[in-house]
C-alpha cells in the first residue's frame, strides 16, 4: 500500500470521524427536545472524535518506525545460514548492509552469491510484510479511536477542555523543537566530534599547524598520515571574512545611512523591497559570479600590477562575500538607524547642525550598539557562509595572511570531508563533526552576544 | 516621520477641534479672520506677516500676522490643532525639515527674511534656539550636551573655554548644582524636569538671540514645571522667548503679551493681562473661560 | 564671552558661526556624496552581477539542432532472428540507433573514407540524438522502414562555435573543432539544414553529463518535492509555536530561552543544520539518503525560526483590545485566537512563510551535507527518490569543466532567481496589500 494512499484513507476516516461526532452531539443536543445541556459545542465533540481517530494511528506509526529496522535485521540475521551467523560482528554487519543495498537495487559486493540473493529476496519479503503489517495496524487503531472517541461523547463529556488541553499541549511541542533542534545540534555535533577528539587530541586540533586530512587507505603507505591541525582552516576563515567584511561594513553602513536619511521618499520605497531580494539571492549564485567572473578579474588586476595571485584567491572569495553581506548590513543598519527617534534629529538641527553633523555625531552615536549587533551578526554570517567558499576559495590549507594567496576555510573543509564516498567512523569524517562543533561554538557566542546587544537597544527606545 | 509633536500630527487633520455644537462663535470666526488686538511692538525682533502654512493641500496656517518683541516673553494659546506649533517652526525653519511642508509670507529676524534665499538655517538656527515639548537629551554625557553646539560651530578651541561656557549654561538653566559632580553621567539618567532644563541649557549654550519653546512643561510634574517657568522668567532678561503652551495659566505666570489661535487663525492677541481679564473676541472669551479646548 | 549678552556677543558669535559655514557644508556635500558613492558601489556590483549572468545564460536558452534525414532501417534496429511482431518493445530498446544517426550521416556526406574523419564526422551530432530517436520509435514502432527528417541536438562544442564561444582564427590543433568539421558545419549552414532553436530539453530534461541534454526538470522536481515538504511542515509548526510563545506561554526563564533559542537557530550557520540531517536522519533513523524527504526535514528545522518570528510579529501587531472583546463575551482564549487573533495575523504569517519559503529554496549548503549532490539523470517521482534542488544542480554544473554548462549554469540561476524573485515580490505585494495600521 502506498504511503500515500495510507495518508488519504487516514484523512477520509478523520473526515468521517468529524461528522459522526458531531452528528452524536447535535442527536444528544436534540434528544430530550434541547434540555440535556452540552458542555461544549457540538464542533468540540466533533473535533475530539477527529483526535481520537487521528492520534493513535500515529503513535503506531512513530513507534513502528523506531523498532522495525532492528527486528527485521534481528530476523534477517536469524534466518541466514549458519556460516554467517558465526562470523565475527563487525564482518556481519557489512553482510547486511550488502543484502540491503540489494533489496534497494545498487550495486553490493559478493551479488552473485546464491546465499546473499536468497538472503534478499527474503528480506524483500520481510520489509513488504513489515509494510503491510504497519499499514493495517494503523489503520485499524485509527478505527478502533474513533468508536472510542465516538462512545464516549455524552453531555457530560468537557469536550471542550479537552480538545483545548489537547490542543495546548500540541502547541508547547511545536515551541519545544526549537530547543530539540538546538539540542540535537549540539548532540549530533558534540557526539562525533567526541570520537574524533579520542584519536586526535583537542589541543592538536586547535593549535596544530598543519591540516592534511588525507589518512592512509593502508598501513604501509608512506607521506599520508593525516593532519588534523586546524589553525589553518580557522587563520583563512578569518581571512576571507575579514575581506568580507572590509567590503560590507563601509557599503552597507552608508548605503544604509544614505537610505534612510538623504533618499527621497520614492526612492526608499523602491529600494527597501529591492535590498530584501536581493538579500535572498542564494549563495550559490555569488559563488558563481565569484569563480567566473570576479576571481579572474582579481586575477588579471593583480598580475597587471605585479602580484603573483592565485586563482583561487582569498581577495576574490572575500569580495563577494562581501558584497553578498552588504544587504544584509544595509538593512539591518537602516532599521536601527531609523528606529532612533526624530526628536534626536530635531533637537541637533534645532542647534543648528547639517544634516552630515546630525548623523555623524547624534544619529550614529545613538544606534551605534545597534549597528554593532548587525556587524557581529554579519560576522557570524560570514563564517558560517559555505557555497561561496566552496566555489571561489581554494582547498589547500595555507596559512597566511596574504589576500592573494588561496586559503581554505572551515565550511570548505566540511564540505569536502562529507561530501562524496566516505567511509563512517574514518577519522576524515569525524573532523568534519570537530570543525562543525567548532563553528556552531563560535557563531553561536557571536549570535548571542549580538541579539543581547541589538535587543537592549530597541528597549532603550520603545 | 513618526515622531513629529503631536501636536504637529494633530494640526494636519484639522477640524477635529471643534466640539461645540452650541458655539455660535465658531460661525464668527469663520466669517471674521481679522485679527483682534495689534499685533506690532514698538522693538520688535521677529516679524510675521502674512504666514501660510500647508501641509500638502491642507492649509494649517491662514495669513497670520505676529511681532515677537525684545526681551519679552510671548505665549501662544489656544486649542489643540491651531497651528501654534506649526508656527513656532515657521520662525527658525524647523519645518524645512518635513518634505510636504509649504510656508509662504514674510517673516524677519532684526529686519532680514529668514525664507530668503541667501539666509542660511544652519546659521538661522543658531540665532534662533528652540526647546521641544518631550525633553530630548542627546544620548551622550551631560557635559557632552551642553558642549554640543559650541563644539559644532567651532566656537572656542580651547577646552578650558568650552567648560566655562558648559557651566554658565547649566547655571543658567538653573541645573549646575544638581549636576555638577555627576557630568560625565548620560544626559538621559536625569529627570524629566532636569533633562527639559539640560535642553534649555543646551539650547542656550550657543547664545542665541531667540529661544522659541514648544510646550516646555507638558511631558512635566507641577513641581518641575515651577522651575522651568521661574526660569523662563530670568531668560527674559538675555533673551527673546516665543512659548506655546496649553496651560492658560502658564501663559498667564511667564508671558507680557499672549496670542491666541484657532483653526489656523491668529484670533487675537495682546497685553497677557488684558487677554485674560477682557478678552475682546468672543473664540477668545470662549477658550480662556473653558468652554472648549 | 561675557556672561551677560549683549548684542555685541551676539554678533561675535554670529561672526564666528559665519565664518565656518563653508567648511561646514563642504563637509556636509562629501559626506553626503560618500553615502550616495556608497549606494552607488552596491548597486553597479549588483548590476554587474546580473549582467555577468544574463549575459552568459540567454544563450542556452536556444540550442542548435542539425537536419538529418533519417531512414529508419529495420536491420539496424531489429537482429534479424528476432521477431518484430511478437516483442516490439524490448527489440526497440536494443536497436543500433546511433547506427542510424551514423548512416544519416554518411550519405549526406559522401565520400568520407578515413576511419578518424569519420569520427569527426559522427561527432558533430550529440550522443544523447540516438535516445531520442529510440524513444521517438518506442511510440510509434510503425515507422521502422520508413524515412524521416529529424532536427537532432548538435554536439556541445558546434554549438558553442554557433554561439560564437569557440574561436575560428586559432591553430586547428589548439581548437576543439577540427578544420573539416568546421568545413561541414558551413555547409550544414549554407544549407539551412544548421540552426538554434528553443531549446527545449533545457526544461523537460533531467540532468545530463553531455551540456546540449541536460536540463532542470530533475532538478526543479526534486526542489519541489523538498519545499512541498517544507511548507507542509513548517507552516503549520511554525505558526502553532508562534501562537504559544505569543498567547499562551507563561513569562518564566523556560519561555525566554526558548525565544533566545529561536533567534539564535536563525543566525546559526545553513551548514550546520545539514550536519544535524546527516547525524540525526540519515545515520541515526536510517533514511534514504540524497532524498527529497530528508532534505525537506532539514529545511523545515533551518526555516522554522524565520517562520516563528514572522509569525510573532504578524500577531504582536493585532490589538489586544480584539482578543480582549472576544474574551469579554464569553470565548475561551483558545477561541478568542483561532476565531479572531489568527485569521487577522494571517497576511503576515504567510507574507512570513513565502520569505522562509524563498530562503529555503535557494539553499544549498545543508543538502551537500545530506548527499543531494550525486549526479541523478532520472526525473526523482517520490519522496525517496535520490534527486537534487535547483540551486545544488547550479553548483554541480559550475563545476563542469565543459564550456557549454556555463551558460547552462547561468540560465539556471536566471530560472532559480525567476522563482525567487516572484515570491519575494508576492510577499512585498502582500504586506502591501494587507498592511493595517490599528
Amino acid at each position: 500500500m502506498s504511503q500515500l494512499l495510507l495518508v488519504a484513507i487516514l484523512l477520509a476516516l478523520s473526515a468521517i470521524a468529524y461528522q459522526l461526532g458531531r452528528r452524536r452531539a447535535l442527536a444528544l443536543d436534540n434528544v430530550n427536545g434541547g434540555r440535556t445541556r452540552l458542555h461544549s459545542r457540538p464542533s468540540h465533540y466533533a473535533v475530539l472524535t477527529m483526535l481520537w481517530c487521528l492520534f493513535p494511528p500515529m503513535l503506531v506509526f512513530t513507534v513502528w518506525s523506531v523498532v522495525d529496522t532492528h527486528v527485521i535485521t534481528g530476523l534477517l540475521v536469524q534466518d541466514l545460514p549458519a556460516e554467517f551467523q558465526m562470523l565475527p560482528m563487525a564482518h556481519l554487519e557489512l553482510v547486511v548492509n550488502d543484502i540491503r543495498n540489494l533489496a534497494q537495487g545498487n550495486i553490493a559486493a559478493h551479488a552473485d552469491d546464491p546465499t546473499i540473493q536468497a538472503a534478499t529476496g527474503h528480506y524483500q519479503q520481510l520489509l513488504q510484510i513489515n509494510r503491510f503489517a504497519k499499514s493495517v495496524v494503523m489503520l485499524l487503531a485509527a478505527t478502533a479511536g474513533l468508536a472510542i472517541g465516538w462512545r464516549l461523547i455524552s453531555p457530560h463529556l468537557r469536550a471542550r477542555v479537552h480538545t483545548e488541553r489537547i490542543v495546548n499541549l500540541f502547541l508547547i511541542s511545536c515551541a519545544a523543537l526549537a530547543i530539540l533542534t538546538t539540542i540535537g545540534i549540539l548532540l549530533s555535533v558534540l557526539f562525533e566530534a567526541m570520537r574524533f577528539f579520542q584519536t586526535v587530541p583537542v589541543t592538536s586540533f586547535l593549535f596544530g599547524l598543519e591540516w592534511s586530512p588525507q589518512t592512509a587507505l593502508r598501513d604501509d603507505q608512506i607521506g599520508s598520515s593525516g593532519a588534523f591541525g586546524a589553525v589553518p582552516l580557522f587563520a583563512g576563515t578569518f581571512l576571507i571574512s575579514a575581506i568580507a567584511m572590509m567590503v560590507a561594513v563601509p557599503i552597507g553602513l552608508l548605503s544604509a545611512i544614505y537610505l534612510a536619511e538623504y533618499a527621497s521618499r520614492r526612492l526608499r520605497s523602491i529600494a527597501k523591497p529591492l535590498l530584501e531580494i536581493l538579500a535572498g539571492i542564494p549563495t550559490v549564485v555569488y559563488g558563481f559570479f565569484a569563480a567566473l567572473t570576479l576571481a579572474p578579474l582579481v586575477r588579471q588586476i593583480s598580475e597587471a600590477a605585479g602580484i603573483e595571485a592565485a586563482s583561487e584567491s582569498a581577495l576574490a572569495a572575500g569580495l563577494v562575500m562581501g558584497i553578498m553581506i552588504i544587504p544584509f548590513v544595509s538593512s539591518l543598519s537602516d532599521d536601527v538607524i531609523t528606529a532612533v527617534p526624530q526628536a534626536m534629529r530635531d533637537g541637533s538641527y534645532a542647534m543648528g547642525a547639517t544634516h552630515s553633523e546630525t548623523i555623524l555625531r547624534v544619529i550614529i552615536p545613538a544606534a551605534l550598539p545597534g549597528i554593532v549587533g548587525s556587524i557581529l551578526l554579519a560576522v557570524s554570517r560570514a563564517i558560517g557562509e559555505t557555497m561561496i567558499v566552496v566555489m571561489a576559495a581554494g582547498l589547500s590549507a595555507n596559512l597566511t595572511a596574504n589576500p592573494f594567496a588561496a586559503v581554505t576555510t572551515v565550511t570548505v573543509q566540511i564540505v569536502t570531508l562529507l561530501v562524496g564516498d566516505q567511509e563512517f567512523d574514518s577519522p576524515k569524517t569525524l573532523a568534519a563533526f570537530a570543525l562543525g562543533l567548532v563553528l556552531f561554538l563560535l557563531t553561536l557566542t557571536l549570535n548571542v552576544i549580538a541579539l543581547y546587544v541589538v535587543r537592549k537597544y530597541r528597549e532603550q527606545y520603545d | 516621520m513618526n515622531t513629529l509633536s503631536e501636536d504637529l500630527l494633530i494640526s494636519r487633520r484639522i477640524g477635529l477641534s471643534i466640539s461645540t455644537e452650541d458655539l455660535d462663535a465658531a460661525e464668527v470666526a469663520e466669517t471674521n479672520r481679522d485679527t483682534v488686538g495689534d499685533y506690532t511692538v514698538f522693538d520688535p525682533k521677529i516679524t510675521a506677516r502674512d504666514v501660510n502654512v500647508f501641509y500638502g493641500t491642507k492649509q494649517a496656517i491662514c495669513g497670520v500676522n505676529l511681532d515677537l518683541g525684545n526681551y519679552e516673553v510671548l505665549a501662544m494659546i489656544g486649542p489643540s490643532g491651531c497651528g501654534k506649533s506649526t508656527f513656532l517652526r515657521c520662525l527658525n525653519r524647523m519645518n524645512d525639515t518635513i518634505a510636504e511642508c509649504r510656508v509662504s509670507g514674510k517673516i524677519h529676524l532684526d529686519g532680514e527674511n529668514i525664507y530668503h534665499q541667501n539666509i542660511d538655517e544652519v546659521l538661522l538656527r543658531a540665532r534662533v534656539g528652540m526647546v521641544f515639548q518631550k525633553p530630548n537629551p542627546f544620548p551622550k554625557s551631560i557635559f557632552e550636551n551642553v558642549a554640543y553646539g559650541p563644539r559644532l560651530h567651532g566656537m572656542t578651541r580651547d577646552i578650558g573655554t568650552l567648560w566655562d561656557i558648559v557651566e554658565s549654561s547649566l547655571r543658567k538653566a538653573a541645573l549646575w548644582d544638581e549636576v555638577k559632580d555627576i557630568l560625565e553621567q548620560p544626559g538621559t539618567s536625569l529627570s524629566g524636569g532636569q533633562q527639559q532644563r539640560l535642553c534649555i541649557a543646551r539650547a542656550i549654550s550657543i547664545n542665541p538671540e531667540v529661544i522659541l519653546m514648544d510646550e516646555p512643561c507638558s511631558a512635566l510634574d507641577p513641581i518641575s514645571t515651577a522651575k522651568i517657568e521661574q526660569l523662563i522668567d530670568e531668560l527674559r532678561e538675555h533673551y527673546s522667548i516665543a512659548i506655546v503652551t496649553h496651560s492658560m495659566q502658564q501663559a498667564a505666570r511667564v508671558s507680557q503679551r499672549t496670542a491666541y489661535f484657532h483653526l489656523g487663525d491668529l484670533i487675537e492677541v495682546g497685553a497677557t493681562n488684558q487677554i485674560f481679564s477682557d478678552p475682546l473676541h468672543p473664540l477668545t472669551e470662549a477658550y480662556i473661560s473653558g468652554r472648549f479646548g | 564671552m561675557t556672561d551677560s549678552p549683549s548684542d555685541n556677543s551676539h554678533s561675535v558669535a554670529t561672526e564666528t558661526i559665519r565664518r565656518s559655514l563653508a567648511r561646514r557644508y563642504r563637509q556636509e556635500r562629501h559626506f553626503r556624496r560618500w553615502a550616495l558613492s556608497a549606494v552607488l558601489a552596491a548597486a553597479s556590483v549588483v548590476t554587474l552581477l546580473f549582467a555577468s549572468i544574463i549575459s552568459n545564460g540567454y544563450s542556452a536558452f536556444q540550442q542548435t539542432y542539425i537536419r538529418l534525414t533519417i531512414y529508419f532501417d529495420p536491420a539496424l534496429i531489429s537482429t534479424p532472428d528476432s521477431d518484430p511482431a511478437a516483442d516490439i518493445p524490448r527489440v526497440l530498446i536494443t536497436g543500433d540507433y546511433q547506427g542510424l544517426i551514423k548512416q544519416s550521416l554518411r550519405t549526406r556526406f559522401p565520400g568520407i573514407g578515413k576511419p578518424r574523419e569519420k569520427r569527426d564526422l559522427y561527432a558533430l551530432i550529440s550522443p544523447g540524438a540516438a535516445y531520442l530517436i529510440r524513444d521517438m520509435l518506442m511510440e510509434r514502432p510503425d515507422l521502422v522502414g520508413s524515412s524521416k527528417v529529424l532536427w537532432v541536438p548538435a554536439d556541445d562544442d558546434v554549438d558553442m562555435l554557433i554561439k560564437g564561444h569557440i574561436r575560428r582564427d586559432v591553430r586547428e590543433d589548439e581548437r576543439r573543432l577540427t578544420d573539416h568539421q568546421l568545413a561541414w558545419i558551413d555547409q550544414l549552414i549554407s544549407e539551412g539544414a544548421l540552426k538554434k532553436r528553443f531549446n527545449g530539453a533545457f526544461f523537460v530534461h533531467g540532468d545530463s553529463r553531455d551540456p546540449e541534454l541536460a536540463g532542470i526538470r530533475g532538478a526543479a522536481m526534486g526542489s519541489l518535492f523538498t519545499l512541498g515538504i517544507t511548507l507542509a511542515l513548517s507552516f503549520p509548526i511554525g505558526v502553532a509555536a508562534a501562537i504559544y510563545l505569543e498567547a499562551f506561554a507563561p513569562q518564566n526563564r523556560w519561555t525566554d530561552l526558548i525565544e533566545v533559542n529561536i533567534n539564535n537557530l536563525a543566525a546559526v550557520p545553513s551548514i550546520v543544520f545539514g550536519l544535524l540531517g546527516l547525524a540525526v536522519f540519515i545515520n541515526f533513523f536510517g533514511m534514504p539518503r540524497s532524498s527529497p524527504l530528508v532534505g525537506g526535514l532539514v529545511l523545515t528545522l533551518m526555516t522554522l525560526p524565520t517562520i516563528i518570528i514572522a509569525s510573532r510579529a504578524a500577531l504582536k501587531s493585532v490589538p489586544p483590545s480584539i482578543r480582549e472583546a472576544a474574551l469579554a463575551i464569553g470565548a475561551s482564549p483558545m477561541q478568542a485566537m483561532f476565531h479572531h487573533s489568527l485569521p487577522l495575523a494571517m497576511p503576515g504569517m504567510l507574507t512570513g512563510s513565502i520569505i522562509g519559503m524563498a530562503q529555503a529554496m535557494g539553499e544549498s549548503a545543508p543538502l551537500l551535507m545530506i548527499g543531494m549532490v550525486a549526479f541523478v539523470a532520472d526525473i526523482p517521482q517520490n519522496l525517496s527518490d535520490p534527486s537534487t534542488v535547483l540551486p545544488v544542480q547550479i553548483y554541480l554544473w559550475a563545476d563542469s569543466p565543459e564550456r557549454a554548462f556555463v551558460e547552462r549554469t547561468s540560465a539556471a540561476i536566471m530560472v532559480l532567481l525567476g522563482f525567487l524573485i516572484t515570491m519575494n515580490g508576492l510577499a512585498v505585494v502582500l504586506r502591501r496589500r494587507f498592511e493595517r495600521r490599528w
